[in-house]
């Protein structure tokens, strides 16, 4: 007994042993070009900033996170808030936040839409969704910035039709960049809504109705309730490539309305200082941990995993 | 109960659905007719024209940046699916062995980082390897690429797999087939379709980035959003319109493909 039980885990520890060599060169790659740059990073963040760019090396220093909240006064050494860094990291998550609320404000009635056609009609509203996601980011930005520019269609036609006589800015707005991450986000609101809504049993929706619940008792006392776990899957889906965007603040908002990606990137373009560019990145990646954490920690206690 | 009652409507939500479908495809289609126009302005229309394709095809820079993007998307979608398949097979259709989470977690670690953190990471390390070994070529494209084409390449290759079960891969191993010939003859057939989906989707993905690829491109190694972006920042003629709507049809021609690819199995 005991030795055809050591066969089955020998033969159990040749299996495992070949799982790991078949995915040794995923997961190599993505050792080598995405995981293991960031423990540079890491480290690159505690080291000091060189002259012209880079760092100079294993001289450490914590001038990086240092500046990432503080700066000192050139002339007398005070040490004041980094102002402009506190403001561009509190608008990105405002402006990640604002976009959220307004993608779930219009992915929630597409999803609804969507899910109660009849069964073979939804794959073609599904496929309409799923076509501007897959579809360039920047061309989509870019499409938006020929609406809203200042000769673009949207002034075109208000001028035109006289409602206004000079045209709107809209563009290097908060609301442009906004607007823009809510367009081209969209799509991953709609479709984990979706899958959660189309799981949804309507029969609890008729019996809602049945004990003389309203239209507006239904979807929050019902509906909402159900679908809790598509409403947080989509809001988390949305939330971190807003929060780290940077195509859609760099040509919507112009440089004027900067977002932390724009800001990271500035420390190693002209900002030259790849330490402060090194802790900014990691601040962005910790917020970023903090809202999966606690899209994990939901996602488990519903029950519902996937996004 | 009137007749007109339904369960299933909400008043306002086919409105506000409609509404977002116009959001959705308003600006984009806006943006492919101005490739037609024939004025030099993207908003003034000036009647139709083909011209701005005409001009975009005789861009060199176009082309070659054009060629530069294919070229990275090839290769970099090559590597990821191989990598992804067989990575996938190593972690479905299996016990719960140690070591599986942190392989999910590990394939799936490129989706959860910010594209822009990502990219000052591989241009931190990448400058430093260009000062070591001197090479700035093209392939620091092909392996940022490959990296990052893997989650998607792998995402509908373990769904292909998960709805594959091993009865016929044992049977091939009871007849004796060594475990090659049953991977390609038994395995192989039946994931094909998963595997043409993840290549297009890593395609695809590889075709659009913008973020990393502008931040570890050597000089000269535009591709062709990286040249748009630089193009959008001196101001534009129709000429992006109509690189853009050769780029959308193409994305949309592989989206159909791969959404019927992955209708038959059903």
């Amino acid at each position: 007994m005991g030795s055809a039980q050591d066969i089955v885990t020998s033969e159990e520890r040749r299996d495992i042993r070949n799982r790991w060599l078949l995915s040794a060169p995923a997961l190599f790659l993505i050792a080598i070009a995405a995981i293991g740059p960031l423990f540079v990073v890491l480290l690159y963040s505690v080291m000091l900033k060189g002259d012209y760019g880079d760092v100079k090396f294993w001289s450490f220093s914590r001038d990086g996170w240092f500046e990432v909240f503080f700066q000192k006064d050139i002339f007398d050494d005070t040490v004041s808030w980094a102002d402009a860094h506190i403001i561009v990291l509190w608008r990105s998550i405002r402006l990640a936040s604002y976009t959220t609320l307004l993608a779930l404000v219009l992915g929630f009635p597409t999803a609804y839409f969507i899910a109660t056609r009849d069964e073979h009609r939804r794959d073609v509203w599904l496929f309409l969704i799923t076509i501007p996601f897959w579809t360039n980011l920047l061309i989509r930005t870019f499409a938006i910035q020929e609406l809203i520019r200042n000769e673009g269609l949207v002034n075109s036609v208000l001028l035109g039709l006289g409602v206004i006589s000079t045209p709107i800015q809209m563009m290097y707005t908060d609301f442009a960049v906004m607007l823009g991450m809510a367009y081209v986000f969209l799509p991953l609101m709609v479709l984990p809504l979706y899958s959660s809504m189309e799981k949804m049993d309507f029969r609890l929706v008729e019996a809602g109705y049945d004990l003389y619940a309203g239209r507006f008792q239904v979807l929050r006392k019902i509906i909402i309730p159900l679908v809790k776990p598509g409403i947080i899957a989509g809001s988390i889906l949305v939330f971190i490539p807003a929060l780290g965007s940077y195509v859609t603040p760099r040509m919507l908002g112009g440089g004027k309305i900067l977002m932390l990606g724009n800001l990271i990137d500035l420390q190693f373009d002209q900002g030259r200082n790849w330490p402060l560019g090194a802790a900014l990145s990691i601040t962005l990646m910790a917020i970023v941990m903090v809202a999966l954490l606690f899209y994990v920690r939901n996602a488990s206690k519903s029950g519902a995993g996937h996004g | 109960m009137d007749k007109g009652f339904s369960i299933r409507r909400m008043p306002g939500f086919t409105f506000i659905a409609v509404a977002c479908f116009l959001f959705l495809y308003l600006p984009v289609i806006t943006l492919s007719i101005f490739a037609f126009n024939a004025g030099e302005s993207i908003a003034l229309w000036k009647g139709f024209s083909m011209r701005w394709f005409v001009a975009a095809w005789a861009n060199t820079d176009v082309r070659e940046a054009a060629t530069r993007s294919f070229q990275v998307a090839f290769v970099a979608a090559t590597c990821a699916t191989i990598a992804a398949t067989m990575a996938a097979i190593a972690t479905t259709r299996t016990a719960p062995y140690r070591g599986l989470t942190f392989k999910f977690a590990f394939i799936n670690q490129p989706l959860m980082v910010p594209e822009i953190v990502t990219a000052v990471a591989l241009l931190i390390v990448f400058s430093r390897i260009k000062v070591w070994t001197g090479y700035s070529g093209i392939g620091y494209l092909f392996l940022a690429h490959s990296a990052f084409c893997i989650p998607f390449a792998y995402m509908p290759i373990r769904a292909r797999l998960e709805s594959m079960d091993l009865t016929l891969e044992k049977a091939a191993a009871d007849l004796y087939a060594p475990p090659w010939a049953a991977f390609r003859y038994v395995t192989f057939p039946l994931l094909w379709p998963g595997i043409l989906s993840g290549f297009m989707l890593a395609f695809v993905i590889s075709l659009d980035d913008v973020v990393i690829t502008n931040l570890i491109k050597s000089g000269g190694q535009e591709t062709l959003p990286t040249y748009m972006l630089g193009q959008i920042k001196r101001g534009v003629t129709p000429e992006i319109n109509a690189i853009s709507v050769v780029f959308l049809l193409l994305s949309i021609v592989v989206v159909t493909v791969f959404f019927f690819v992955n209708k038959k199995k059903v």
